[in-house]
């Protein structure tokens, strides 16, 4: 069954491996998704306003029209856009006064309706199943040791979490199978400063480099995300930090499809970035 | 048939709307009517004379008075009809007043039309009415009391000293339940141990009780006054009669395993008591980690060891059915498991511990001998972070209500830690400070004050190991600081549940449990101790957290309705109750599902003969739904019968 693919803004620039990389994995295993043909912003931050209807366009929209083509799943790889069209898409469901509003203001969309999934590309993954990916694997990771960072857009709120959101195992199961040794490490759920990258890069670099190094201090020689964002804070922010410590050295930082497309056979050894 | 109406002025609460004048007259006027009047205050003496006075003179066989809500003077027309020779069931009530003059005070026209046919249709339902009778049925004035925690032991107590015979189960092979566990108490620091267990001996040798430990209610049928209840006792693979609880056994057996008493900080032997002060002091052996099976033994070190060859691994579970007249249900609390906390570490680190791990942990006869010690490597804590509401007042957790005894207890502890480890420091992070209670507010200052204890208002986020210390990531409230503490070892006060079982247990007794599983009573402040089942009182923490005081008060409140029910030789019950309709009844058994009493079963006279439905009255509320749900007509509840409601239906459509 085909499946609408979100890939949303970064997707398309800062993030290309991430997608290039997603999008091999899924032709490899079979999945059939395709980007949809027209699609807007996700939304980016979700709006906590209750009464602001017109920041939950965006989504909408953008479920709206994976609706009308007849979609019944939508992924992404994007942990922000997933949680944006999440949480839009429980703004709405069972309120209809509020969803009429939003419909009311797309007359060129069909309504939507609510009936649209939003599935994150990880929950793809494992309905695939465990033993699938353990098939499909060319190259195994053995003795990688990989530190799995989930930031908080994968699992919150707790009712958009893709798995448990105190200690999530999803990107650490993932890993297994794929040969890697998943290291435990407490900060896999903290904050990585998200925006504030854009205003406050001190404090950002702060915040990463306590990430980072608690990765490191658990034997972790590199780190995945799922998120541009936090890959953004935790990779490109890195030589901030060596101007805070200086003793701070480089670790490693991909995109969780970036390491499983190596042990899929489907591209060549991530280079130490 | 003479039925007569009275309508009330109820002063100007019905009078200052209503026109009592015209309504009096057009209801005089009603064919059915053989009389009717009005009076300034009915319920009043002079009033219900009047009443009494007009069935004497004209001979009114049926009533109907128009006044206020049955609910607040139906007993007393009742009362006043049954004093004058008519019988209470033939008064209807037209309530003039809370359903009428009192919600339509602007439009006295529609009001006093509306008050017509109200009593239109009370006098079309009291002229299908019977007389009836309240019903007796035969009372057994003994009691079960399930749950031998602080809460059951009072109550059996209270209820044995009344004098009456009580059955005392309890799940586990000693009486004593948590407080058992305690070290001292809030707000006195009075110890535990020492004012438990003279009540515990005190249980165990009363002769009107007797006690069922290690025993587990199978069964219940019946109903108040009359129930059976199937006991199960688990065999101890000791002979209770032998055994004089002298410990040689448990000296030779070779088996070690985590001690549940202690919380399973420390150990004991396949062959034990939960605690040395335990009662019965009678040794159990724990068939589970006990080298022999019930099919092969392999090891008898005990059985040789026991002197008076008390040891029979032979022993089988005994079943013993018993008769009471009423339940209290006392089970019980049961703390959310640490593993269930994992923001907090818990699960994860050892020396994230529960409160009741750390009372074993400051306890005298504890597994440390009440040396405050770390789990994972036995070293003395100089910086504690206690955690409250771990799980409470949090809806993620399944738990928004508050756990009430942790903010005391969490006191205490930061109390008792600093008298043991006077360097020690310690960090409470709370949500409120709740010490609603005699005494508590001045035992939580003393300890924030005296015992320079650091109280920071606010949440904890994250608790995770970094060598061998605990780092706490919190914030205070108060300064909006971000905290982070390194710390030797972390309490958490996590959310008091209903003990394991215990909704199954409910359902047994058919009892209501609320959201998260506790008992429900039938009032909440008017009736906190029934439970909806007739003849089933609450007490303890099995209906919502409650400390040592508010426990033991509860459960003699619950004696005390035991003994007002057995006060009496025989149980009066309303005879508003579901009768069968033998003509019309063909058996189809739709009500017997749709019955929230179990009241109605199915039965055949003979062999091969129709079945029918018949109902237990001692059972049956008179809600109703039977009849609502038969399609034949088959069932009708007395007082309330289809024909009585469709005639008052009618009278008011037409």
């Amino acid at each position: 069954m085909e499946i609408a693919y979100f890939p949303g803004c970064t997707l398309k620039t800062t993030a290309k491996s991430f997608e290039t990389s997603a999008l091999a994995i899924a032709e490899s295993l079979g999945l059939d998704i395709k980007e949809l043909p027209e699609w807007t912003c996700c939304g980016t931050v979700y709006s906590l306003a209750e009464d602001d209807l017109m920041k939950q366009l965006g989504p909408i929209r953008t479920l709206a029209r994976a609706e009308g083509l007849g979609y019944s799943t939508l992924t992404t790889l994007c942990s922000m856009c997933y949680n944006t069209l999440v949480q839009a898409k429980q703004f709405v469901a069972g309120d209809s006064v509020r969803l009429q509003k939003i419909n009311n203001f797309m007359e060129e969309e069909s309504d939507y309706t609510g009936t649209v999934e939003i599935k994150h590309f990880l929950t793809l993954l494992m309905e695939l199943g465990l033993d699938r990916l353990k098939e499909a694997v060319q190259r195994d990771l053995a003795g990688r040791k990989i530190a799995c960072y989930y930031g908080c857009l994968l699992l919150r709120p707790e009712s958009a979490s893709i798995d448990d959101c105190e200690q999530p195992q999803i990107l650490e199961q993932l890993m297994q199978a794929l040969g890697a040794e998943p290291v435990f490490f407490p900060y896999q759920v903290e904050c990585c400063g998200s925006y504030l990258t854009a205003v406050k890069p001190d404090i950002v670099a702060r915040r990463a480099y306590r990430i980072l190094e608690n990765a490191r201090e658990n034997g972790a020689e590199a780190i995945i995300t799922s998120c541009p964002l936090c890959s953004f804070n935790l990779k490109d922010r890195q030589k901030n930090i060596k101007a805070i410590y200086p003793g701070f050295k480089d670790i490693p930082v991909y995109y969780f499809t970036e390491i499983m497309s190596e042990a899929l056979g489907i591209t060549k050894t991530v280079e130490n970035s | 048939m003479r039925i007569g109406v009275f309508i009330c002025h109820c002063g100007k609460n019905i009078a200052g709307v209503i026109d009592i004048k015209r309504l009096t007259s057009s209801v005089s006027e009603l064919e059915e009517v053989y009389y009717a009047t009005d009076y300034v205050y009915l319920c009043s003496e002079p009033g219900q004379k009047a009443i009494q006075d007009q069935i004497k003179e004209l001979g009114l066989t049926h009533i109907v008075v128009a006044a206020c809500s049955p609910k607040m003077h139906a007993a007393t027309f009742a009362q006043a009809l049954e004093d004058a020779g008519v019988n209470a069931y033939l008064l209807e009530i037209a309530n003039i007043r809370e359903q009428c003059s009192w919600v339509h005070p602007h439009e006295p026209e529609e009001a006093t039309d509306k008050a017509f046919e109200l009593i239109k249709a009370g006098v079309a339902k009291v002229g299908q009415a019977v007389p009836l009778q309240p019903l007796s049925v035969p009372l057994n004035r003994k009691v079960m009391v399930v749950g031998g925690g602080i809460a059951g032991i009072q109550a059996a107590l209270d209820i044995a000293n009344g004098g009456f015979e009580v059955y005392l189960v309890e799940r586990t092979p000693s009486l004593g339940g948590h407080m058992a566990q305690l070290s001292e108490t809030f707000p006195t620091l009075d110890c535990s141990s020492c004012i438990l267990t003279p009540r515990m001996v005190e249980a165990a040798k009363h002769p009107k009780i007797h006690l069922y430990t290690y025993s587990e209610v199978k069964e219940v049928q019946g109903v108040v006054g009359q129930y059976k209840v199937k006991i199960e006792q688990k065999p101890r693979y000791v002979d209770p009669v032998k055994c004089t609880g002298c410990g040689d056994c448990t000296e030779v057996c070779p088996v070690i395993v985590p001690n549940e008493f202690e919380q399973s900080l420390g150990g004991r032997k396949a062959i034990y008591v939960p605690f040395s002060q335990a009662v019965p002091l009678k040794y159990t052996i724990d068939l589970e980690n006990c080298l022999n099976t019930r099919e092969l033994v392999v090891c008898d070190q005990c059985y040789r060891a026991c002197g008076p060859k008390a040891i029979n691994y032979l022993m089988e579970p005994k079943e013993e059915e018993i008769e009471v007249g009423a339940i209290v249900v006392a089970t019980g609390y049961d703390l959310m498991p640490v593993e269930d906390l994992k923001e907090y570490g818990g699960g994860l680190y050892p020396d994230v511990v529960s409160g009741l791990e750390f009372e074993r942990l400051v306890t005298a006869s504890g597994p440390t001998s009440g040396v405050v010690r770390r789990p994972s490597d036995g070293k003395i804590p100089k910086r504690i972070v206690f955690i409250q509401c771990a799980g409470s007042r949090d809806p993620e957790h399944g738990c928004a209500y508050c756990s009430k005894i942790c903010c005391m207890y969490t006191a205490k502890h930061a109390f008792m830690f600093k008298h043991a480890v006077p360097d020690g420091e310690v960090f409470v992070f709370y949500i409120d400070v709740r010490a609603a209670g005699k005494g508590y507010e001045e035992f939580v200052q003393r300890v924030m004050e005296e015992e320079r204890i650091a109280y920071l208002r606010g949440k904890v986020s994250k608790v995770f190991q970094r060598d061998d210390k605990l780092i706490v990531w919190g914030s205070d409230t108060l300064t909006g600081m971000a905290v982070e503490i390194e710390a030797d070892m972390v309490v958490l006060a996590p959310a008091v549940v209903p003990s394991k079982g215990a909704k199954e247990l409910a359902k047994l007794f058919k009892t209501p449990v609320n959201e998260y599983g506790f008992l429900d009573e039938v009032h909440p402040k008017l009736r906190p101790v029934e439970s909806s089942a007739m003849g089933v009182y609450l007490a303890g923490a099995a209906q919502a957290p409650k400390d040592i005081p508010d426990s033991v008060s509860q459960a003699s409140a619950a004696a005390s309705k035991v003994l007002g029910l057995f006060s009496q030789e025989e149980l009066a019950l309303e005879p508003i109750k579901a009768e069968v309709n033998l003509d019309n009844c063909d058996g189809c058994a739709l009500c017997v599902g749709v019955c929230p009493y179990g009241a109605i079963s199915l039965v055949q006279d003979e062999p091969d003969g129709p079945r029918h439905i018949q109902v237990h009255k001692a059972l049956c509320q008179g809600c109703g739904v039977c009849m609502a749900t038969c399609p034949k007509e088959g069932v009708n509840v007395a007082g309330f019968t289809l024909a009585q409601l469709r005639e008052q239906l009618r009278a008011m459509l037409k």
